[in-house]
């Protein structure tokens, strides 16, 4: 049973932020490493906010904000500065190491005995005691529900077409008279300030942080969108963020099977690595990034020769 | 009225691999002209309606529209007045988006893309409207995914994206050379009636000569970025495609094509 929650716990909290690697790897076919240093900084600045016992609340906002600003930062030095996707991601994470440690002013930051948004007056109020070991995974399913919600509702806005456009075919949207590199650096931000979301949460589950925390979190985020949408495909009245989602929970599901089958904690990295591999293999989205745009190229030239052959 | 002056534009500049592509190249484009340009491969037809969309930089000269000058303007800028459809049928449309939502995207272009509701209901019947005029059916197939429909299809839906909000200027890039020479037929016939109906200055390169001859009126027969050819009026219209057919093939071997 503790297996279980754990599982759901953390499914939950790592699929807010596989719905902001969705935004970045699906949409926008960027691959965004900046995640791997935006998941620990919202980690960061919940422990350090909590320690200081501010209101738990507060949290969410100050990390999807502070989130948002990371990806605005990855997405100018992609757009204004032309450095190539995956290094600008490589450049921000890196810069963020030192960040991170400066937010929590060391490596190691516990909160075990602070006030968080699963452990604090009111909720200890309304939850009765039967139920307290639910709590924190009813909590991290409204607070995913409320994410995926909104997410959904944005997707279907006009400025949520536009960030579509622009993965799906970059040319129409400077056709239709709309920078391409503004929109490129909203989907970063949104993307971003929910992976860092994310981070908050878990920091409050986990109650500490650490700076290793962040290491691995791309290969976690995209396993879980790879698992949701390679699985889910077929049923189309469901949701591709609700797939993410339950993608994010079956990946942690398999993770916690792979340790109750003998292998140790100091595994996991290695045993994510061989599951994201594994996945990819199976899923057979390994050319994600030139998909397609070659093949009809090569389509379309083939087509006028034969059309010019004929006249 | 759209005018390129004393334009000049060098590839590979300052190598030994410099090529001159436009020297002092000038051309004016009057309201309501339908222009079709013919040209042999390289010979400066692509790169001239990339000057005129901001899509490439020229080396020097100045690009004019209706009197302002638009040389520095950003490409995604200069396109608020300006259609374009390519030759590749996949560049006009969203492989990934239906039908419905890449027309909501057209229908939307020059208002803000902001929080408002993607797809507006009210809408739905003036779409199927204007996707009827194709005779493709596609009006029964809002909900399918364009990346599903042929080249055709997809053609004929980015022409019908390119021109749905109000343009002053449309290009067509070799639009009909990657469709079957039946479908082809059904896109020009397509092109001339929007043109027509929307009294759009249009500016189309081609390759195939019968269309050239056939469509518009005014022709530009480009060569080693000038234009050996520039005929409108009572002139253009006693062209025969014969008579272009020759100046071509004279062109052609003089440059050892």
């Amino acid at each position: 049973m503790t297996l279980v929650l754990s599982v759901l716990e953390q499914g939950m909290i790592y699929a807010i932020m596989a719905l902001g690697l969705y935004i970045t790897y699906k949409i926008l076919d960027f691959p965004d490493l900046t995640v791997d240093g935006s998941f620990p900084m919202g980690v960061a600045i919940t422990a350090l906010m909590i320690s200081k016992d501010m209101n738990p609340l507060l949290t969410l906002p100050v990390s999807f904000l502070l989130g948002a600003l990371v990806g605005i930062c990855t997405g100018l030095i992609h757009v204004k500065l032309k450095v190539r996707d995956l290094l600008s991601g490589i450049i921000m994470m890196t810069a963020l190491y030192t960040v991170n440690l400066r937010i929590a002013g060391r490596a190691n930051l516990p909160i075990y005995n602070n006030t968080t948004i699963f452990d604090n007056d009111f909720v200890n109020a309304v939850v009765p005691e039967s139920l307290s070991r639910f709590k924190t995974v009813l909590i991290i399913l409204i607070i995913t529900l409320i994410v995926k919600y909104i997410l959904d509702w944005y997707l279907h806005t006009r400025s949520g077409y536009i960030l579509r456009a622009v993965g799906d075919n970059e040319a129409i949207v400077t056709a239709m008279a709309v920078d391409k590199g503004k929109i490129k650096i909203i989907g970063l931000a949104i993307a971003n300030g929910l992976v860092s979301l994310s981070g908050c949460v878990f920091a409050q589950q986990q109650r500490f942080f650490d700076i290793s925390m962040g290491t691995g979190t791309m290969v976690i985020g995209l396993a879980s969108v790879i698992i949701g949408t390679s699985l889910f495909k077929k049923i189309t009245v469901m949701r591709v963020t609700s797939s993410v989602i339950v993608g994010s929970i079956i990946y942690k599901a398999c993770v916690a099977i792979a340790i109750k089958f003998g292998f140790g904690s100091t595994d996991l990295k290695f045993i994510t690595a061989a599951l994201f591999l594994f996945i990819l293999v199976i899923g057979k989205e390994r050319n994600h990034k030139v998909k397609e745009k070659p093949e009809q190229a090569v389509k379309a030239e083939a087509q006028q020769e034969k059309n010019s052959g004929r006249r | 009225m759209l005018e390129l002056r004393n334009v000049s534009k060098y590839y590979n500049a300052g190598t030994v691999n410099e090529m001159c592509l436009f020297r002092n190249f000038n051309l004016s484009i009057e309201d309501g002209e339908f222009i079709s340009v013919v040209g042999s491969n390289g010979s400066g037809k692509t790169s001239m309606l990339n000057i005129i969309c901001g899509s490439i930089e020229v080396d020097s000269g100045s690009i004019w529209l209706q009197d302002s000058e638009i040389t520095n303007v950003k490409e995604y800028k200069r396109l608020e007045k300006i259609g374009r459809v390519f030759q590749n049928p996949a560049m006009g449309t969203c492989p990934n988006m239906t039908i419905l939502e890449n027309m909501s995207i057209a229908d939307n272009k020059g208002r803000p893309y902001n929080l408002g509701r993607g797809i507006s209901k009210k809408r739905n019947a003036h779409y199927q409207s204007l996707l009827s005029q194709l005779n493709l059916g596609l009006e029964d197939k809002l909900q399918v995914k364009v990346g599903s429909l042929s080249g055709g299809q997809r053609q004929a839906l980015a022409l019908l994206m390119s021109t749905m909000t109000k343009i002053d200027f449309l290009i067509l890039d070799e639009h009909t050379a990657a469709l079957d020479p039946k479908t082809a037929e059904i896109i020009m016939e397509l092109t001339d009636k929007l043109v027509t109906e929307k009294k759009l200055t249009t500016i189309m390169v081609t390759h195939n000569l019968r269309y050239a001859v056939e469509y518009g009126n005014r022709l530009i027969m480009m060569h080693e970025g000038k234009a050996i050819l520039d005929k409108k009026g009572k002139e253009r219209d006693s062209l025969k495609v014969d008579d272009v057919l020759d100046i071509f093939n004279d062109i052609s071997i003089e440059s050892g094509n």
